[in-house]
């Protein structure tokens, strides 16, 4: 019923006001703090930020793999075609972790066993999910690698993972991750590990494998260039919050968040024309044991004022599907910088 | 300009017992002009690390020569090679986690160079170490702290900071960012910049981040399988490949200009580098060339300078 209300065009996942703490000996980490978004059918979301933002654990905490304690869910609802998934394992008789959603992670070396062959390996889920027969199973595990695109796939599949290259690796992860044919594919930072060529290589095989089977995908990130080739969409997210979520061209052309425009200009472009200075962004990243008042970004912000310390701002849309969390969009803003995209006047 | 440093013909190789041998380095010739930025780029596995590591006598050379200042550096360093030769060269290192020693301050580890080499005595040590902390963007008082209670960029900065304060004229930059957010790599990139104009350094810079290394310098190596396959002018190079490996490996980077990612066909290409022990005959890359052609597969193509611009191709399709 609820898979009937997914294809008539409502959001396949819809994540609202997740929040995500974990105890320490430090104190409370708020590692995210409210994050909303949605993901359509045979669409890619690309999830960008720095490290320690809060991009993983937003996708983990969906998949179950917060380790609960120290870990803890404090508000919010992730629904998977309508039905709630945070706290639960399984979904209309389907468990969620490995069987509607598939995961692939960003280092393959460490994240594979290594004391068992690579079909085994990808057997597993469909022996645990599907009931599939050994036999059965790793047959099809055989027919994933070629769908991997891993030459001697029957010969591949009986070896370990040492014997396999980082790329390859990668291939196989993937392999693993659409054996049960997920409606969703999380990837987190799958290309990070890589060289560029095997990078493009990977980034092709995913487009192509979405193509085919039309999985929806998550892609967390920090590399631009990746969200530029392969999303349809982009959330940045900094400090456990989404600051700004648009489509990709608006995201990149129509930047509207300091923080947005702050990486855009740390990073060297390659248009020969448009010689620009690096403009690092000065500072770290805040605590999140005691997050300030107002926003996350406003110690680093070029453009910050006095209320951006004291008060949260709210998401500001400028269209309907672009909007920014910063106080320069309040209506009585008394600056708006050139360089950030504003609602046009009506 | 004169030439701070000269390669000429330098081949490293590891043995690895039963009589196989990575061919890690291999003929690889290049000289570096009086501060200029020379950017090193290719695949991991490519010997980028391993050239820089043998420059500095890290290594010992298998054959061929380094010059320093028109000086021939020894095959194999001694102890008393590294005393003269470290207050001139030196290396930042890729993970600024492991390159620090975690039982050590932040003062001992900065101090280390100054204390062995120049025989300081350590009040100015102290001091000098205390100058080098504020000019890499770190505070005095940082000198009794350890490495754990430091981010990676600050790390970063301690680690440039250990490699300059013996002012050195040649620094070997090992993927100095590439453990970094994008943040943080625009400000230690910036700080590189500022010590190479005040100091006037030469650097060698080892990174695999293509546009990185295209702002960063004058010139750029692409290096294959230990290997230089071509030379040249940084933004000629990036804009303009000429050999076929150059092409694909700056159109696999990923540009952060989604119209632009839209309208470029997939230059993915198959296989993977192959292994540095069994290296095949003739061209290296020819098992992957788009462009391979029947004499690439058994006559090695040689470094040569093109005609009428200012650069250098190992490939057939140029001679």
């Amino acid at each position: 019923m609820n898979s009937v209300k997914a294809d008539n065009g409502a959001s396949l996942l819809e994540v609202e006001d997740l929040a995500v703490e974990f105890d320490t000996y430090g104190g409370i980490v708020q590692a995210v703090r409210g994050v909303s978004f949605s993901v359509e059918k045979g669409k890619t979301l690309a999830i960008v930020g720095e490290s320690g933002c809060g991009k993983s654990v937003t996708v983990q905490s969906m998949m179950g793999l917060i380790p609960m304690p120290p870990g803890r869910i404090t508000s919010g609802s992730a629904k998977l075609k309508g039905q709630e998934i945070l706290g639960r394992t399984v979904v209309n008789g389907k468990e969620i972790r490995g069987s509607e959603i598939g995961m692939i992670f960003q280092d393959p070396m460490t994240s594979l066993n290594p004391t068992m062959t690579i079909g085994d390996q990808i057997a597993e889920p469909l022996q645990v999910h599907r009931g599939y027969s050994y036999k059965k199973a790793f047959n099809e595990a055989i027919r994933l690698l070629e769908m991997s695109k891993i030459p001697e796939a029957a010969k591949r599949a009986r070896q370990y993972p040492f014997e396999f290259s980082g790329g390859m690796l990668q291939r196989a992860m993937i392999a693993m991750a659409i054996a049960c044919k997920p409606s969703i594919l999380i990837a987190d930072e799958p290309t990070t590990a890589l060289d560029v060529t095997i990078q493009a290589q990977i980034l092709d095989l995913l487009q192509d494998l979405q193509r085919e089977t039309g999985m929806a995908v998550i892609l967390i990130t920090h590399d631009l260039g990746v969200v530029a080739r392969m999303a349809d969409e982009v959330a940045v997210m900094y400090a456990g919050k989404i600051v700004e979520h648009g489509m990709v061209d608006d995201v990149f052309y129509r930047s509207a968040h300091p923080y947005t425009l702050g990486l855009k200009e740390a990073m060297p472009t390659n248009d020969p024309s448009l010689q620009h200075e690096l403009k690092p962004i000065e500072g770290s990243p805040p605590d999140l044991f005691s997050p300030p008042r107002g926003c996350g970004y406003c110690a680093r912000c070029p453009y910050a004022m006095q209320i951006c310390n004291q008060r949260q701002p709210d998401d500001t849309f400028l269209t309907e599907s672009h909007f920014s969390r910063c106080w320069l969009h309040h209506v009585s803003s008394p600056n708006k910088p050139d360089q950030l995209y504003f609602k046009e006047e009506a | 300009m004169s030439n701070l440093l000269e390669v000429i013909e330098l081949t490293k190789f590891f043995d690895m017992g039963r009589n196989q041998r990575v061919h890690a380095v291999e003929n690889v010739s290049l000289t570096i002009a009086e501060k200029e930025i020379v950017g090193l780029v290719g695949e991991s596995g490519s010997g980028k690390s391993t050239l820089g590591k043998t420059l500095l006598g890290l290594h010992d050379k298998t054959a061929g020569q380094v010059k320093f200042r028109g000086e021939v550096l020894p095959q194999k360093y001694e102890a008393k090679d590294f005393r003269r030769f470290a207050t001139n060269m030196q290396m930042i290192f890729q993970d600024p986690y492991s390159s620090l020693n975690p039982r050590m301050t932040i003062g001992e580890i900065v101090g280390e160079g100054l204390k062995l080499h120049q025989n300081h005595d350590s009040s100015i040590v102290r001091d000098k170490v205390a100058i080098w902390l504020e000019k890499v963007g770190l505070h005095a008082d940082h000198m009794s702290r350890y490495p754990h209670e430091f981010s990676g960029g600050q790390r970063q900065r301690i680690g440039i900071a250990r490699a300059m304060i013996l002012e050195p004229e040649f620094v070997v930059c090992d993927e100095p960012i590439s453990a970094l957010d994008v943040s943080v790599q625009a400000q230690v990139i910036n700080l590189l910049g500022e010590l190479k104009e005040s100091m006037g350094l030469t650097l060698l810079f080892i990174a695999h981040d293509l546009s990185m290394v295209r702002y960063v310098s004058d010139r750029m190596a692409v290096m294959y399988l230990g290997s230089l396959v071509e030379v040249g002018r940084a933004d000629e190079v990036y804009f303009d490949p000429k050999h076929p490996y150059t092409e694909v490996l700056i159109g696999s980077n990923p540009e952060p200009d989604p119209e632009l990612e839209r309208s470029r066909p997939s230059t993915a290409i198959q296989g993977e580098i192959p292994s540095p022990v069994n290296v095949p005959a003739g061209c290296r890359f020819a098992n992957r060339c788009p462009k391979v052609m029947d004499v690439c597969k058994s006559i090695t193509p040689q470094l040569i300078p093109l005609k009428d611009i200012e650069r250098q191709v190992a490939c057939h399709l140029y001679t």
